[in-house]
């Protein structure tokens, strides 16, 4: 239970850091995707299943606010929550290495996959403007902030995990 | 560890169901327009009151580095403007000629009686577009405040865009400079229709949307003409200025013109816009 509350507490608090202040911070009309680096970090911290619902949530709420349609963005980052949980067996909190990867190929795809259903289906061709001008700097935009956010997740993570395994050897201890 | 005695949902199935969740939901909201609902009301509760407080956290830190600075321009300035009290004093006596003269131009237009007639609401833009491929924004009035869809939202003096969802405190507004915004616009000197879109790449190398379509069969359009939405719009006012032509080429058919519009809203400091209560349906109707 304070595990939900805790990370529902954090997708909140990161959508909002998102819509008004890194817009404000935003670097030449471009803005990092916070809850991305949220999604795909809980994808491979605690699982498939946690991550595809922290996706679907910050999704929603994203679609609820600012979305054309409903369910679109949810679907999105509840996939790639999903596919970040496959690589938890792999995964060591002391190396950021992997993190890094995972949480960029995550950005890169919910951007293609934008640019795929709400841009190329309105014939808008010019794949390589939007890739050099959108994509690539929120990529790196992102990158910058997850060396920052990641740290802190992991952190609240560790706290949580200590907490949960205290409470479990207090049933049976 | 301790063994789980209730009933786990394996994660494979709990994708499958929230997909299929999601599926209706983009299905449901593309065939019948229906957005929210419900899910409006409870986020619009949660999140635009903590939206506004970091607003409004932001604006007094602005505020407070700004009064700073100003303490010791103060000053400086209060010289100055002794300086340029007197000339401006003359200069204000040839502006009311101008203005005079601005007046009469403006009874020709016939703008200045459509702008104050409409009943408009201020509101504060809370929060922007979560991603950066689109320009939508939120604001902080909602259907309380009398807000519904489809009205048209301005900022100065010029058109920012269309209220397209509302919850009870909030409203989404798409911009015109969005992708997917298209505007049935006019031009003001001859009166030749034209349509106006927003685009994501235009705007971002140049700051400017196009427009297309444009019939100047007397090829009168020049560089720098006003841009008002048109009387055939079916959801933006009449005479709502949009922005001046920058480039205009002649298309291919050798029919129409096409080129960019600069808008006349500074888009990327926006930060309160007005919200026209008067819809283009019902304003005929009253």
């Amino acid at each position: 239970m304070k595990r939900k509350i805790t990370v529902l507490l954090i997708v909140i608090v990161c959508f909002l850091l998102q819509t008004t202040m890194f817009q404000a911070l935003s670097i030449a009309s471009i803005s990092p995707n916070l809850l991305i680096i949220v999604t795909a970090s809980f994808g491979f911290m605690r699982g498939k299943k946690e991550g595809l619902l922290t996706g679907f949530f910050g999704g929603l709420f994203i679609d609820v606010f600012y979305g054309g349609v409903l369910g679109f963005y949810a679907m999105i980052y509840m996939f790639l929550g999903y596919a970040n949980g496959f690589f938890r067996k792999i995964f060591f909190p002391e190396d950021i290495k992997l993190p890094m990867i995972l949480i960029f190929a995550s950005d890169l795809f919910s951007n293609l996959l934008v640019y795929f259903f709400q841009f190329l289906f309105r014939r808008r061709f010019s794949f390589d403007y939007y890739m050099m001008h959108i994509i690539m700097p929120e990529l790196v935009y992102t990158m910058l902030v997850t060396v920052f956010l990641y740290f802190l997740l992991l952190k609240i993570n560790q706290k949580l995990e200590l907490s949960e395994r205290k409470r479990s050897a207090r049933k049976f201890g | 560890m301790r063994r789980k005695s209730k009933f786990q949902l394996p994660s494979k199935y709990l994708l499958m169901i929230l997909t299929l969740v999601c599926g209706i939901l983009v299905y449901v909201s593309f065939t019948m327009n229906l957005s929210g609902g419900p899910l409006n009301t409870v986020a619009g509760y949660v999140f635009v009151p903590m939206q506004k407080g970091i607003n409004y956290i932001g604006l007094w830190f602005s505020d407070k580095a700004d009064n700073l600075n100003d303490l010791k321009d103060v000053m400086e300035e209060n010289q100055r403007l002794k300086t340029q009290v007197d000339e401006l004093t003359s200069e204000l006596n040839t502006i009311k000629l101008e203005q005079y003269e601005l007046d009469n131009l403006r009874e020709l237009l016939e703008l200045d009686q459509k702008y104050p007639s409409y009943q408009k609401v201020a509101a504060h833009v809370i929060g922007k577009d979560a991603g950066n491929w689109f320009s939508i924004f939120t604001i902080d009035k909602g259907s309380k405040d009398g807000i519904q869809v489809d009205m048209n939202v301005i900022a100065g003096s010029g058109l920012v865009g269309i209220v397209t969802d509302v919850g009870p405190n909030y409203a989404k507004v798409r911009s015109i400079i969005d992708d997917l915004s298209k505007t049935s616009g006019m031009l003001l000197t001859t009166s030749d229709r034209c349509i106006v879109h927003g685009d994501l790449q235009e705007m971002n190398s140049n700051q400017n949307i196009l427009f297309s379509e444009l019939k100047d069969s007397d090829d009168k359009a020049a560089v720098g003409d006003p841009i008002v939405t048109s009387h055939i719009s079916d959801k933006y006012l009449q005479g709502i200025l949009i922005g001046y032509i920058n480039t205009l080429e002649v298309d291919s058919n050798n029919l129409t013109k096409s080129g960019t519009v600069t808008p006349a809203v500074d888009f990327e400091h926006i930060s309160e816009v007005l919200v026209i209560l008067d819809k283009k349906e019902s304003g005929s109707k009253d």
